[in-house]
């Protein structure tokens, strides 16, 4: 599993946390979703902009998987049913 | 022809009666799975606790596949993690998809063959109801990823699939025009 390298630009965050996040939520391929709509729900739910919500839209597309968010495993949960909700396919894993 | 337009904030959307009544049969159809299979929820005198919890949700996978595809596990390796969960917030799930649907199918129904102005909340409820639509009957013709969008494309008329392949195929456009015309 990558972390998308947009994710260490935030200084703030705690090293240890950040090198080693106890959870991802993975989205994965499929063959329905349009890419518009990926890269819109990515922006609209996590906040990201418009390139980082692109690069990981075409991590699904191009890799099969993309690990969009992490955390602890109740905020992951909670986006992976925030991902359902979209019509997104996604899981929770350890990462 | 369906059409879109942008005004500020609120895409305008106008459909061909025939395109709105064929759009509001297939959310019906949606509404109707979305509701078959679900045990009714837990009454105050039955389990209050579990109704307090929202934890009397289905444990397993719906049988079906297309509410497999709308309603999926949300642990890869690990059935029990996915059933815990499934037990939380499938019921949820259901009820926020037969919400988006309903919102979309009763404009159709208030605006007849008029145009329809959706608000910035109500865009997004027609993207996931669009999108939902086009999982079923994406399900339904068993689309594959690795698929050759041509032959799909290039269905002969006389092929069972065209019609509902043609829907499909109308329902991105729709979702693609809804997107593009937004903010």
């Amino acid at each position: 599993m990558t972390t998308a390298p947009s994710e260490l630009e935030s200084a703030e965050v705690d090293e240890a946390i950040e090198l080693s996040p106890p959870w991802v939520t993975v989205v994965w391929n499929d063959p329905v979703n349009l890419m518009d709509y990926v890269t819109f729900v990515f922006q609209t739910y996590f906040g990201y902009s418009k390139q980082k919500a692109e690069k990981l839209m075409l991590q699904v597309h191009q890799e099969g998987k993309s690990a969009v968010s992490n955390g602890n495993r109740e905020a992951m949960e909670r986006d992976v049913e925030a991902m359902h909700t979209y019509g997104l396919w996604a899981t929770c894993e350890k990462s | 022809m369906t059409r879109f337009r942008r005004r500020r904030k609120t895409v305008v959307v106008s459909f061909a009666e025939h395109e709105a009544d064929i759009l509001a049969n297939l959310l019906r159809n949606l509404v109707e799975l979305l509701y078959d299979g679900l045990p009714p929820r837990a009454t105050e005198s039955s389990d209050p606790l579990a109704a307090l919890l929202d934890s009397d949700g289905p444990t397993s996978p719906p049988e079906d596949v297309v509410l497999q595809r709308l309603l999926p596990d949300a642990y890869k390796q690990d059935d029990m993690a996915s059933s815990e969960f499934r037990r939380f917030t499938e019921r949820g799930l259901r009820e926020g998809k037969v919400t988006d649907a309903k919102r979309v199918l009763s404009a159709l129904e208030e605006s007849g063959a008029d145009e329809i102005a959706l608000e910035p909340d109500e865009q997004l409820s027609w993207l996931r109801a669009l999108n939902d639509l086009r999982l079923a009957i994406g399900t339904r013709l068993d689309i594959k990823d690795e698929d050759d969008y041509s032959t799909w494309e290039k269905l002969p008329d006389d092929d069972p699939r065209r019609l509902t392949y043609d829907l499909y195929d109308w329902l991105g456009y729709l979702q693609s025009a809804l997107l593009h015309n937004m903010r």
